[in-house]
């Protein structure tokens, strides 16, 4: 549904890219025409939404507090509270401590900020090699075509959990960026399927065509035209995988083939605060709670993106379902 | 329509195969089971490492490896782990505790999954709407081990509310259990509550959004006014004409789902101390065990395998223009 939804959006979209010049990009092209832009109009209809608003301010005040925390927080990260041993919450230790004496809210911080970064650099990761697959496999066709999509499909047979976990332990040691790369590497072949399908709808259109017959080597053809035609469903699409991101890289952590020791992120924390024992639940269910919370902010904004995209989505719809409902009612 | 599902079949088999010796080779690469013999204070004599190393053939080529490995597998023979105990004893076991939590996990969710995103979408906007994509929102932003805990803490505070061991969180059933028919299938329910309940919560909420849109789809729809005109009340026309459809874009998505368990299924079998093929992946990943890795590869890739071609198989029994190709 998302797929033909976007393509008619940026279908509304290109009368005006293919009445300009090839070489203007299709952004530069919509800001010269009169009225509205097509961007100012998904801006307005992203925040007129306010779930989504709520969800991107949330995002945006937790990696704020995450980043600022050490300015104002009692206690560091690494710092050990030799006091105060599995102490509940108090007014010194925000979130209580730990068994050695770690204070919680600075460790929650500074999970919370690695799983952050790891879910929004690894969406950029994945988005680069989903955009360059799916464009190259769609533009060029044939055995590029046929190849690509069998690496894909190969790996979506094989959960990218279980691939990642068996690689994981070799990086032991190694910088938390590899650990990105990793989670990048194996999170972009939903993606580059969907954008190769759309690749094969804009490759037949006018100023494609006109391009090529122009002389303009592939590589600009991608980058000029078929990219900037399909950045709608690739905003969309960067959103929902730093959602499952996040989850993968604390799933992972949890079982220790993610973040290492002595750094941490909020799926080790929750690790560590629920094996010691149940009872003592400040340990897991502030980083939960925050995890959580991160998730479903990213989810809302996800969700608000489509909507303010995709005039076809459900902002569109809503007033018609809802003149339908009382007659839906009414029936049973 | 048996050419259309051989086809897809010989497909997901060539797929799997390439699967696994993908897992297979990643994993002897990677591995060095070696490294913890090796890291022995006083550090063993090197005759010692070179037969183990012989003995677990790594210094052989790994595609050689992969073939002598999958020659055992076709008949049954899935090697020795690191530790030189059989896969093969221990496989059915395992794979009869994965199945049980996952088919009773997968049953539960479709179910109530697509009851809830029927309701949602024919009383879209209604309060329960609402309630029920708040909930599906909630849980799909929670990762499953969290999910887990969160509901064996619950379950500690019902049970020590309730002043009895009302849940039980840990392994299948009570060790060393002996009683009556009736009591140990209760024992059998009161141990498998929680973790059915964790695989079940994620698939409600995933398939009742799908559900919902699939279905505000067809509610839409031309035929199913036609249905109507012709003289079939509202809600047999919903279910006979409407739900049918609304369930064919479901069908790949249920068979996936389930597929593609294995990864909630780790966390749940962890969390909860069931010994299935999940916990058996962390197990032999954390003991750098190729064959173990190799093999639950294998039950992965059969498991997505047979699902994707059962997907083919509802696709075809549900939409008959499939069945002409």
């Amino acid at each position: 549904m998302t797929t033909t939804d976007v393509t008619n959006g940026a279908a509304a979209r290109i009368p005006a890219v293919g009445a300009t010049p090839v070489t203007v990009p299709a952004g530069a092209a919509s800001s010269e025409t009169e009225g509205i832009t097509r961007g100012r109009l998904v801006m307005r209809r992203f925040v007129r939404n306010r779930l989504a608003l709520a969800g991107l301010a949330t995002l945006v005040l937790l990696y704020l507090l995450a980043l600022t925390s050490p300015l104002f927080a009692p206690w560091a990260y690494s710092e050990y509270d030799y006091t105060a041993f599995l102490q509940a919450p108090s007014a010194s230790h925000w979130f209580g401590t730990s068994q050695i004496g770690e204070d919680v809210f600075a460790q929650t911080m500074r999970g919370l900020q690695k799983s952050l970064s790891i879910g929004l650099l690894t969406a950029a990761v994945s988005i680069v090699i989903a955009s360059v697959v799916g464009a190259s496999a769609g533009y060029f066709g044939g055995w590029v075509d046929r190849g690509l999509m069998w690496v894909v499909d190969l790996l979506l047979v094989l959960p990218s959990f279980l691939i990642i976990a068996i690689i994981s332990p070799a990086l032991r040691g190694d910088s938390w960026i590899l650990f990105v790369l990793l989670l990048g590497l194996f999170a972009w072949m939903i993606t580059a399927r969907i954008l190769r399908g759309m690749t094969l709808t804009l490759r037949e259109r006018e100023f494609v065509k006109a391009a090529k017959f122009m002389g303009a080597p592939p590589r600009t053809i991608i980058r000029r035209h078929i990219l900037p035609n399909m950045a709608s469903l690739m905003i969309i699409d960067v959103t929902i995988t730093v959602g499952a991101t996040i989850l993968l890289e604390t799933g992972l952590s949890f079982f220790g083939f993610g973040i290492q020791p002595p750094d941490v992120s909020l799926g080790t924390l929750i690790r560590d605060g629920s094996t010691a024992s149940l009872t003592t639940p400040w340990l897991f269910l502030f980083s939960g709670g925050l995890l959580v919370i991160a998730v479903l902010a990213v989810n809302f904004v996800g969700d608000g993106l489509r909507d303010a995209f995709d005039p076809q989505s459900r902002g569109g719809q809503r007033r018609q379902q809802k003149k339908a409902a009382p007659a839906q009612k009414a029936a049973f | 329509m048996t050419r259309f599902l051989a086809r897809r079949l010989l497909n997901y088999v060539a797929l799997g195969l390439v699967a696994t010796f993908f897992a297979f080779a990643l994993a002897a690469l990677t591995f060095d089971p070696v490294g913890r013999l090796q890291e022995r204070n006083p550090p063993p004599p090197p005759s010692v490492i070179d037969a183990k190393r012989a003995e677990l053939q790594l210094d052989d080529p790994i595609p050689a490896r992969f073939v002598s490995w999958l020659g055992g597998a076709v008949q049954g023979d899935f090697g020795k782990t690191t530790v030189n105990t059989s896969i093969s004893e221990e496989l059915p076991r395992r794979i009869g505790v994965s199945l049980r939590l996952f088919l009773l996990g997968t049953t539960v969710g479709i179910t109530l999954g697509v009851i809830l995103g029927v309701a949602g979408a024919i009383r879209q906007y209604a309060f329960s709407d609402y309630v029920a994509t708040l909930f599906s929102f909630v849980v799909l932003s929670t990762p499953v081990f969290l999910l887990g805990l969160l509901l064996k803490y619950a379950a500690l505070e019902i049970n020590s509310a309730a002043g009895a061991q009302l849940i039980v969180f840990t392994g299948e059933t009570t060790p060393g259990f002996q009683g009556s028919f009736g009591a140990a299938l209760l024992d059998r329910i009161q141990h498998l509550i929680l973790p059915t309940l964790t695989i079940a919560l994620g698939q409600i909420a995933l398939y009742s959004r799908y559900q919902r849109n699939a279905m505000l789809d067809v509610l839409g729809s031309d035929f199913l006014r036609t249905a109507q005109a012709k003289g079939l009340t509202r809600r047999k026309a919903l279910f006979k004409h409407g739900l049918r459809t609304a369930l064919i874009p479901m069908a790949t998505l249920f068979a996936f789902g389930f597929g593609l368990l294995i990864t909630g299924g780790t966390f749940t079998e962890r969390i909860f101390g069931w010994f299935g093929m999940g916990d058996w992946l962390v197990y032999g990943i954390q003991q750098q065990d190729t064959n173990i890795t190799a093999t639950v590869t294998l039950f992965v890739a059969v498991l997505v395998l047979v699902s994707g071609w059962l997907a083919d198989v509802f696709y075809a029994l549900l939409d008959p223009r499939v069945r002409l190709r």
